[in-house]
């Protein structure tokens, strides 16, 4: 239906496996970043923001659900199922989206790192072999162009602004920088999904890429940049989580979980 | 012109069906109703979307997630267009849009009673789309014809999107109706809470002064108690097709004086709920409107300093 490679992918089981974990990571990482972005509605700095930064969270939620609805097509369970019901040790999302929100300089140093990797990843992606994610892609990044322009000026602008605001990314900054470096992982098939083209760039390149393009937006705002990317201690993309993802789950299931049979 | 020829005029061309427009004369009675009822309105939107946003992060499908994100914002959006429009009537009395959101912080405007009460479950989520907005728009259309311009003309625009939360909360309740023995219960509950709310939401059978005074401006047309029936008109045939009780022994349908009769809710109470903040969630979401505006004055200070930085880069 869509392809030769697609036939292929799942007709062969350990492609398959690899298939659904990378689909897995982005459905992940989008849905959890737009969780917590919607938790900002009704909060933000002020009224304009929270309607500018709630269709951040609804494309991100959007996103999610295309991710879901392809991973559906793969398996017997529906998209809402995927998303509510499996346990965190199952979860692919990287650790820097599950965190809970801090203050707004939190948010968006956060939200600009996620962001930058993002396009980054999706850039990769378009060039996809497996037709049904390049085209998805497509639409995804006509959107995500946008979350970008807006994260960046937020970075640039309170990173620029000086006093208080100045302290609070940089602080956030120091808070958020060992989460990064788990971002740019592509989980435990990296290896079979180079080799079938479903991933056209290393993790390795993916984390240059991105050093590259962070670097001067930190110069934009005046803030010093910092060399070393760590490893982290926790890799969220074989299902290693902090306890902020089992809160994060206890949260987003609370009422699917009353019956998950039942239809809501 | 004396004041007296000028508010003749005015009320010639109110009663001719001309539209007020923010830069005309108008009187300080009129000037001072408007504002209170648009300030009212918009900072009732913007505290109207913390009860929903508590169901936002526990929304229980995809498909409802994004739809309560999206009601939720527009709430938010409709706070921000109302504040605007009353923004222009505050400047005369050298009032900025800081002092309108910082007044619900201090306790100097009220916020509708529905917004001070409990949403414990998913079903009141629900039922906050499905009868909340539904009343608001008997109250909002009713209000389409007022005699302000700016205010009609974003009454438009908020009418046609509460009629999209309305069908999404019907939604949400028609799946509860349909589904578990639970989960009926837990929307006859959520109904059983909310009704008395609901009826106290129109406000008082009898016409108040200022009431009366708004009615004779054209800034609002209808009484509390003709929406109100509206209101059961619209509803009570529709409540009781998903087999959920109304719970009001009393209330039926009089045919002969073409009027519901209905048990009147504890007028002092809600009233003290609005007046006073004393609603069991009236604190707990003043504070959360604190914590935005006051909490985050770094934030807008640092975009000010920012800008000031860019403009005179520029020049």
């Amino acid at each position: 239906m869509h392809g030769k490679l697609v036939d292929m992918v799942l007709t062969n089981s350990i492609d398959r496996r690899a298939l659904a974990d990378l689909l897995f990571q982005l459905a992940d990482d989008e849905l959890c970043i737009g969780h917590r972005d919607s938790e900002w509605l009704g909060l933000a700095p002020d009224i304009e923001e929270d309607v500018a930064f709630s269709s951040i969270a609804q494309d991100e939620v959007g996103h999610a659900t295309f991710y879901y609805e392809l991973l559906a097509e793969l398996s017997d369970c529906s998209a809402d199922a995927l998303a509510f019901a499996r346990p965190a040790n199952e979860r692919r999302n990287a650790l820097l989206t599950e965190r809970e929100n801090g203050d707004w300089a939190h948010t968006i140093v956060r939200h600009f790192f996620y962001d930058t990797f993002d396009a980054l990843r999706l850039e990769a992606l378009a060039d996809s072999e497996y037709r049904p994610l390049s085209e998805g892609v497509a639409k995804i990044r006509r959107e995500e162009r946008y979350h970008l322009l807006h994260l960046h000026l937020w970075f640039v602008r309170l990173g620029g602004a000086g006093g208080e605001a100045r302290k609070r990314m940089e602080f956030a900054i120091d808070q958020l920088w060992s989460d990064v470096g788990g971002l740019f992982s592509w989980g435990a098939w990296e290896e079979e999904l180079l080799t079938k083209k479903i991933i056209p760039v290393s993790s390795f390149e993916l984390q240059h890429r991105w050093q590259e393009r962070v670097r001067p937006v930190f110069a934009e705002a005046g803030i010093p940049w910092i060399e070393d990317l760590q490893q982290p201690e926790k890799d969220g993309r074989v299902g290693e989580h902090s306890p902020e993802m089992d809160r994060l789950l206890l949260d987003l299931s609370s009422v699917y979980n009353l019956d998950p049979a039942a239809q809501w | 012109m004396s004041i007296a020829d000028k508010e003749i005029r005015f009320m010639e061309r109110i009663k001719a069906g001309y539209k007020i427009e923010a830069t005309d004369w108008m009187p300080d009675e009129y000037r001072k109703l408007l504002l209170k009822l648009i300030h009212m309105h918009g900072i009732s939107e913007i505290m109207g979307a913390l009860p929903e946003k508590e169901w936002v992060p526990k929304a229980p499908t995809l498909k409802r997630k994004l739809a309560i994100m999206a009601k939720v914002q527009d709430e938010m959006g409709h706070g921000q267009l109302l504040l605007r429009v009353a923004e222009d009537l505050a400047a005369p009395f050298g009032r900025t849009r800081e002092d309108l959101v910082t007044d619900v912080i201090h306790g100097r405007v009220k916020f509708h009673n529905v917004f001070h009460m409990e949403a414990p479950t998913w079903a009141d989520a629900g039922i906050i789309g499905w009868l909340v907005d539904g009343a608001a728009i008997i109250n909002q259309a009713a209000l389409l014809h007022t005699s302000y311009g700016p205010y009609a003309r974003v009454l438009k625009r908020i009418c046609a999107e509460e009629s999209f939360h309305m069908q999404h909360g019907e939604s949400i309740i028609l799946t509860l109706a349909g589904g578990t023995d639970d989960q009926r219960q837990m929307l006859q509950d959520a109904l059983n809470r909310w009704w008395e709310s609901l009826l106290f939401f129109f406000g008082p059978v009898e016409v108040t002064a200022s009431a009366q005074r708004m009615i004779d401006y054209g800034i609002r047309t209808k009484t509390n108690e003709e929406l109100r029936q509206q209101f059961f008109t619209k509803y009570v045939p529709r409540i009781r097709s998903l087999g959920l009780e109304v719970p009001d022994p009393k209330l039926s349908y009089d045919e002969e004086a073409k009027r519901w009769i209905w048990t009147e809710p504890d007028w002092e109470k809600f009233g003290r709920v609005v007046k006073e903040n004393q609603g069991p969630k009236s604190q707990q979401r003043v504070d959360l409107r604190r914590f935005a505006h006051e909490e985050q004055q770094w934030v807008r200070e640092a975009m000010l300093r920012s800008r000031k930085k860019t403009v005179s880069m520029i020049v």
